[in-house]
């Protein structure tokens, strides 16, 4: 029988046997689409606004109703002074306030300017922008009808927003948390678990044999990525299912990205294991240089075109910042391996590299 | 034959300022059961290692089956079969998983090679299902000794196999060794185990990285160039405090049940010896103590040989 089938079948028996961990790695990725899908939302819901409003009047009135009317903003409070205000943002009960000036009716009215200060809770910068943002949609809407009711000419411009009209951030994150997904199984998994034979001395029984480094290497490599295989479906499944999420260009191309990420983490893993004794110290370092560049530099959260110029470089190196952008463009914009080619050959780069240098850092002796 | 199994030709290998191994020079022969025998850090794993071409060494070389431990690992690695001092078996497979595996490596099966491994196999088969994890410290070592030979090795390094493993095990172990060195495989095994050391062929004493004695067990036993006593009294600890202070005392220090004194006078006859020891503590008023000569062993040989600031007289 050939070495590496004993070598896979060995691998099999660890992972199945191992039923926690399994059932951590089968779960994670749909748990982590749950959480992500409900619970970390940039689009703007349910806002708790507060109003004052001096002297009410029509105009005032219409302009909140406009704000209870939308499904964006839920009035929690109107007062006619602005003390109330501090103690309600403190409180974490306002969100958004809104203070009418005194006479804004009547300002308005007149044709002279009306004042209205919009304030925001900017403690999260990216949703206080937001909210602002619908804040002065509904303001100028109420502004252009009032000019279209006196004749004015205004100029409305239509806006859209392609690829996710709805502005759903569901869309925007899971291709993001598919690469966090398979990073955590492919270089975590792997590293942990080469660095367990160092530990447990088996290593010594493997080293002492004739395998060679590419053969152990390629049995630790298979059975992670048919395991991040399955994750990735589960992740799609569950976005589609759940979240709606589209699935624009093609699928068999997608996974097919999906199968390369999963080498490159994986090569990951292995270089990382490769220069690491304890499962510890490999724990930290795939965390530290897969992980976290992952979770900060692929553009899955905080968008990179907002970064400082070292960190876009940095970024450069970050394997998922590419498959994040090869997710998007497949899923979203429905584009093909004509446009992606360049991030495609990027990874494949990546792997190859990766590979190489994992194969070459294996040693073949005990320190 | 050629060239013996093992040749080591003046190994170093250093880790920091220690010396593990500090100009280790030995060989074994054809067909030899040969063991090293020495304390826990005396080198013998380190050297085991080297061996088995897991470890560079920093100077000297060393020869394994004609090959060079160093230059053609790849070779090597088919032809020797090694037993690691640490259990080295994946706990969460069972006996025949593990077994298939290590066979698997070589590019064999347990089927192919059953007739071989069957002497020890045969006692682990009613096993075959249970996770080595649960298996006794003995059970194990015979596991893992199933999987060192399963292709069929040259050569054979065991690493202390029993080394934790109880004291029928450990018999029942030797006794394995000892019938498969009938069919000519050379088999070599390191034990901190003095009593172990008769099982050999020959022995090597080792301690802090150094070869203290190379020879057959009783030719080592018999290098011992005093005469020794066996001291025997319900007071072990006193006499021995009493005996420090006789004259003719060069070493003395508890052995099992007794204590054993080395006369320090080359050549003295054991008879009177042992008179003048029973005198000298019958004037201290140990009316009860026997004193009689004793064949040296291998430990007291080893003792001897053991710089002085080591001498173990304090561990009474």
């Amino acid at each position: 029988m050939s070495a590496l089938f004993g070598l896979l079948r060995k691998e099999a028996y660890h992972i199945l046997r191992d039923r926690r961990t399994l059932a951590v790695l089968i779960f994670m990725p749909v748990v982590q689409v749950m959480l992500f899908g409900f619970s970390i939302r940039t689009d703007v819901r349910d806002v708790r606004l507060v109003i004052v409003d001096p002297t009410p009047d029509a105009t005032t009135l219409e302009i909140r109703n406009r704000f209870a009317a939308g499904g964006v903003f839920r009035i929690v409070g109107v007062s006619r002074t602005e003390e109330p205000l501090e103690p309600l943002f403190r409180t974490d009960s306002a969100q958004v306030g809104l203070v009418f000036e005194a006479g804004f009716g009547r300002h308005l009215a007149a044709g002279d300017p009306a004042q209205l200060l919009v304030i925001t809770d900017a403690t999260e910068p990216n949703t206080g922008t937001s909210r602002q943002f619908y804040v002065s949609a509904v303001i100028q809407q109420y502004e252009s009808d009032l000019a279209l009711r006196s004749g004015a000419v205004r100029i409305t411009p239509q806006v859209r927003s392609r690829f996710n009209p709805t502005r759903e951030s569901t869309n925007l994150f899971v291709p993001g948390l598919m690469a966090m997904v398979l990073t955590i199984i492919a270089a975590l998994m792997t590293a942990l678990s080469l660095t367990r034979e160092k530990e447990t001395g088996t290593m010594e029984a493997l080293l002492v044999s004739p395998l060679r480094p590419w053969q152990i290497i390629v049995g630790k490599v298979a059975p992670y990525l048919a395991i991040g295989f399955l994750a990735t479906l589960a992740v799609l499944l569950v976005a589609r299912v759940v979240f709606r999420v589209p699935m624009e260009g093609s699928l068999v191309l997608l996974l097919g990205e999906g199968t390369l990420f999963i080498l490159v983490a994986l090569s990951l893993g292995i270089l990382v294991s490769a220069r690491t004794s304890s499962q510890r110290v490999a724990m930290l370092a795939a965390m530290m240089g897969t992980m976290l560049p992952t979770q900060m530099l692929s553009g899955f959260i905080f968008p990179l075109e907002s970064m400082p110029r070292p960190l876009q470089w940095i970024s450069i190196i970050v394997p998922a910042r590419w498959f994040v952008f090869i997710a998007r463009g497949i899923m979203l914009k429905g584009v093909g391996l004509a446009y992606l080619w360049r991030e495609t050959l990027v990874l494949a780069a990546m792997t190859l590299v990766l590979l190489v240098a994992s194969v070459r850092s294996f040693r073949v002796r005990l320190q | 034959m050629s060239e013996a199994p093992v040749v080591v030709d003046d190994v170093v290998k250093r880790y920091g300022e220690v010396a593990a191994v500090d100009h280790v020079t030995a060989e074994v022969r054809h067909g030899e059961l040969f063991g090293f025998i020495g304390p826990d850090g005396a080198g013998k794993t380190t050297l085991f290692r080297i061996l088995t071409t897991l470890l560079l060494p920093d100077s000297g070389s060393a020869r394994v089956l004609g090959r060079d431990v160093v230059t053609d690992l790849w070779a090597l690695r088919r032809e020797i079969g090694y037993m690691p001092g640490r259990f080295s078996l994946y706990p969460d497979l069972s006996v025949r998983e593990n077994l298939d595996f290590f066979a698997s490596v070589f590019g064999t099966t347990v089927a192919r090679e059953y007739e071989h491994i069957a002497p020890i196999y045969s006692q682990l088969e009613e096993f075959n299902d249970r996770r080595a994890a649960a298996l006794s410290g003995g059970m194990k070592q015979k596991l893992a000794l199933c999987c060192a030979l399963v292709h069929r090795p040259n050569i054979l390094f065991l690493d202390e196999p029993t080394t934790g493993v109880d004291a029928v095990s450990r018999r029942e172990f030797w006794e394995l060794l000892a019938r498969m060195r009938t069919s000519g495989l050379t088999i070599v095994v390191s034990t901190p185990y003095m009593d172990e050391a008769n099982r050999c062929d020959r022995v090597a004493l080792m301690q802090n990285g150094r070869i203290l004695a190379t020879d057959a067990p009783a030719a080592v036993a018999a290098s011992f160039e005093r005469t020794l006593l066996a001291v025997r009294s319900p007071d072990r600890y006193r006499v021995l405090l009493a005996l420090r202070d006789y004259p003719h005392t060069q070493r003395v220090y508890p052995f099992g049940e007794s204590l054993h004194l080395a006369d320090d006078r080359a050549g003295i006859d054991a008879a009177r010896a042992s008179s003048e020891a029973t005198a000298f503590l019958h004037d201290k008023g140990f009316t009860d103590a026997r004193v009689e000569p004793t064949p040296p062993t291998i430990e007291d040989v080893f003792i001897s040989r053991m710089s002085a600031v080591n001498a173990p007289v304090a561990a009474a």
